[in-house]
């Protein structure tokens, strides 16, 4: 008996009058998942790319893979550091799945529940888009974030930030910022300060002891500060290759390109958002530069924090950016120009990255009229100059 | 070639069943199929009942709304039986063929000596008036406007069609007499493609126009855009070159000849070829190319993205020159966004690696089926559209203008300039499965109604 007879077996029971029919939504989730269902086109375009949603978003995970293997070594290489450790790589990698995993199935769980019983109560099939969602909220929050503040954070990010708007698709901002735009203003002392970006650091100035320190105290001379906070703390080569402390998936700029290499290859996300975004940030710094005595060179701000990764994995979100191609430009520009202008003058905050990306979020539908009145009038012109 | 066009923005599908450039065999067909439905927009009133004998080109419908509009018969034969559907609606007229075709003389003509007035009545008498299509909307023309130009593409580039170069090979006369008779009403442009010498190049009395690159390059109306885009309150009729072809010869002969080479193509259709036929032909008198049951075929009047699903009781339309004939994909497909490879479909789209087999064999083609490949959501992906619609238009919110029935922002976004067959591309390539012709459809049909 294959897999495909029992599902069909079972699948009455979770139709219409079936006893667990409140369970459609997930059983199509789930039966979708496995097979590619048999519907066929009625009219209209007879055939069909093979690409699907679910096609993209799996796109969108795997180029997520780098910087998500990078950030659980990095979890038990700065633990290891912070405590004077001698340990192995497979150690090291061990803390760093003990330390993640349970983050991935706070917010997978949370929020695919979620889903599920949305998509159940309108009716709709799941939407896949929480699968980048729950894979990238993981990466963007300090390793020792409390599970349940992950769990609410997750819920509020998905029915306030996406389900209230019907769903993905329909959300303006993007969730996973939300989620940890929700963490970073309810509960500060856990997202930001010199404590947080290491495992086991902040329990153990709490209580005297964490997880896995082997009996060490911190090492002397530990700062466990960001980059951002402490631009001297770290060489450039560490910055790049992602051996500092910081939210779990931000510091390895090398998994990062990886990661956009994939999106931009595979056309999954808008290298010209990437690219945009870049370019603002370094004009913000140079410019900041010559104003802010204390800046850092422009260039490093690519490599500091999360805006790597947010111009990359956040800003690029296809729901949530600007829709018109030239509307991407300005978008992604002023992404990475807001991003640095926060970090340049704004001191309560020391990354602008999140806060960027909300704002133009919010506006990349205005960015998206103007563009379009801009084509339609030119267009008129020249159909005027044509009659 | 001064005014040649480059078209970036498209797709060729490489799907498979190819007809070959010959014509097997004349059809006589049994039953010849006459439906209202192929005319947007139409209102038709009966002119015949069950048991009347009509000639090729006696009347069998006429336009309510212009009774002078008359729909004619392509064969003779003898009127067999009315189909309606709920509410009376008139939905077939089919008439039993006889084995030789007769038909009503409406006098050769001396194309130089009439004037717009004569030939629009000739058309319009003949039946043959229902081969203007009028822009916006795609409804048949009203004789009554004043059109910018009569638009005819002389090539085509949807997957499989019918060759045009091959399909009207020593038709040059016709099309001529029918371009100078059109030409009385309004100026013909007539785009070519750029990279292929035509034999129609040397007409006389067309704008002629060059168009290069991908489908949807040959779509009339994406070439519209280019040429002289249709704002609002202007017309543009369209032809197309076969229908050219029935217009010159009614002028020349005086008799209706709709037959034309019609290509049977497509995955399913055994050894894919030409026909010579009548518009109405019935689907099951094509036994040849699909076999003995025809299970499990889509029976596709036109082209795989924009034809119509006519079913093996349907017939072809009133302006298809090409049938279609996919395979039904209703089967399960374990795991298969993410199956890395997926060589038996095909997918434009990177996150797949049909570009690296387009690269390493780039004649390969693909037995496309007709399963949708996923189920549908939000638009999510923004920039797959524009890559497959070389117009300057914002595909993605004028679909949105029509799902929510906004006439202004329809205007706004286009909706003058596009017909369903546009936007075709668009919905093959949505990896978000949305029905964009359909959404489309109810946008055009909206405007009819609401600006009527």
């Amino acid at each position: 008996m294959n897999l495909r007879n029992i599902v069909d077996k079972i699948k009455p029971t979770f139709e219409e009058g079936g006893k667990l029919a409140w369970l459609h939504s997930t059983f199509d989730a789930f039966e979708t998942f496995m097979f590619v269902p048999n519907t066929v086109t009625r009219k209209g375009s007879h055939i069909r790319d093979c690409v699907d949603i679910k096609r993209v978003m799996i796109i969108m995970v795997l180029a997520l893979v780098p910087a998500f293997l990078f950030g659980t070594w990095n979890i038990g290489y700065q633990h290891a550091n912070a405590f004077g450790l001698d340990w192995n790589f497979w150690q090291i990698c061990g803390y760093g799945l003990v330390k993640i995993l349970p983050l991935v199935l706070v917010t997978y769980i949370v929020g695919l529940g979620i889903e599920f019983a949305s998509a159940q109560i309108r009716g709709h099939e799941v939407n896949e888009g929480y699968l980048v969602t729950g894979f990238i909220l993981p990466l963007i929050v300090p390793v020792d974030v409390p599970l349940w503040m992950l769990a609410v954070a997750t819920a509020f990010a998905v029915i306030i930030g996406k389900e209230v708007f019907g769903g993905t698709g329909m959300n303006f901002w993007n969730p996973a910022l939300i989620a940890r735009a929700f963490l970073f203003f309810s509960y500060p002392s856990r997202m930001s300060g010199d404590s947080v970006w290491v495992g086991g650091v902040q329990r153990f100035n709490d209580c005297g002891t964490a997880f896995a320190t082997g009996g060490n105290a911190l090492v002397d001379g530990f700062s466990g500060a960001t980059p951002l906070a402490n631009p001297s703390g770290y060489s450039v080569v560490d910055m790049i290759i992602g051996t500092i402390p910081g939210s779990v998936g931000e510091t390895s700029v090398i998994a990062i390109l990886l990661g956009a290499a994939i999106l931009i290859f595979t056309g999954v996300a808008s290298w010209k958002i990437m690219v945009a975004s870049v370019a603002g940030g370094l004009l913000i710094g140079w410019l900041g530069g010559m104003v802010v005595t204390d800046a850092v060179p422009c260039w490093q701000h690519l490599i500091m924090g999360g805006f790597l990764f947010g111009s990359v994995f956040m800003a690029t979100d296809p729901v949530t950016a600007a829709q018109t191609e030239c509307g991407k430009w300005i978008y992604g520009f002023l992404v990475g120009a807001l991003a640095v202008i926060v970090r340049l003058f704004n001191p309560g905050y020391a990354e602008g990255m999140m806060l960027a990306i909300l704002l133009m979020n919010t506006f990349a539908p205005l960015i998206d009229h103007c563009v379009i009145e801009c084509s339609i009038k030119r267009q008129a012109k020249k159909a005027a100059r044509l009659a | 070639m001064s005014n040649k066009i480059q078209l970036k923005h498209g797709l060729d599908i490489p799907i498979s069943g190819m007809a070959d450039k010959v014509t097997k065999k004349v059809m006589i067909p049994g039953t010849v199929v006459i439906k209202p439905s192929d005319f947007r927009g139409l209102k038709a009133r009966l002119l015949v009942k069950e048991g009347d004998t009509v000639l090729a080109g006696s009347p069998v419908l006429a336009a309510k709304e212009n009774p002078d509009i008359l729909f004619t018969s392509p064969v003779s034969g003898v009127v067999t039986e009315v189909v309606r559907g709920e509410k009376r609606k008139l939905l077939e007229v089919r008439v039993k063929a006889d084995s030789q075709s007769k038909s009503v003389d409406f006098g050769a003509q001396k194309v130089e000596t009439l004037d717009a007035e004569a030939v629009k009545a000739l058309l319009m008498k003949s039946g043959l008036w229902a081969c203007l299509i009028q822009r916006p909307y795609g409804v048949v023309a009203d004789p009554q406007t004043a059109p910018k130009g009569i638009f005819v593409s002389a090539f085509a580039t949807a997957p499989l069609a019918a060759d045009v170069e091959f399909a009207l090979k020593g038709q040059e006369h016709a099309i001529q007499a029918a371009v100078t008779a059109l030409g009385k009403i309004a100026p013909v442009h007539m785009s070519f493609n750029a990279k292929v010498k035509s034999a129609f190049e040397r007409i006389q009395g067309i704008n002629a126009h060059y168009f290069e690159g991908p489908h949807p390059a040959g779509n009339v109306g994406v070439q519209i855009h280019h040429i002289s885009p249709i704002q609002k309150g202007q017309t543009a009729w369209t032809v197309t070159m076969h229908e050219l072809a029935a217009i010159g010869k009614l002028l020349l002969t005086g008799k209706v000849d709709l037959s034309r080479k019609v290509a049977v193509c497509g995955p399913m259709a055994i050894e894919p070829c030409y026909i010579e036929a009548v518009p109405g032909i019935r689907m099951d008198e094509l036994k040849a190319f699909y076999g003995t049951t025809g299970e499990q075929v889509r029976f596709v009047s036109g082209d795989c993205l924009s034809g119509e699903n006519v079913t093996i009781s349907g017939a072809t339309g009133f302006h298809a020159n090409q049938i279609t004939l996919l395979k039904e994909g209703n089967e399960y497909e374990a795991f298969g966004w993410a199956n890395p490879f997926r060589f038996k479909l095909f997918s434009s789209s990177h996150t797949y690696f049909h570009w690296l087999l387009k690269w390493l064999c780039p004649e390969k083609k693909y037995d496309l089926d007709t399963n949708l490949h996923g189920g549908e959501r939000a638009f999510v992906v923004s920039d797959v559209y524009g890559k497959v619609l070389p117009m300057n238009l914002f595909p993605v919110y004028l679909v949105k203008a029509c799902l929510a029935g906004e006439i202004e922002k329809m205007e706004k976004f286009g909706i003058y300039e596009v017909l369903e067959e546009d936007f075709a591309l668009c919905e093959y390539v949505c990896p978000s499965k949305i029905d964009i012709q359909s959404i489309i459809s109810s946008g055009i049909d909206l405007m009819i109604k609401e600006m009527a």
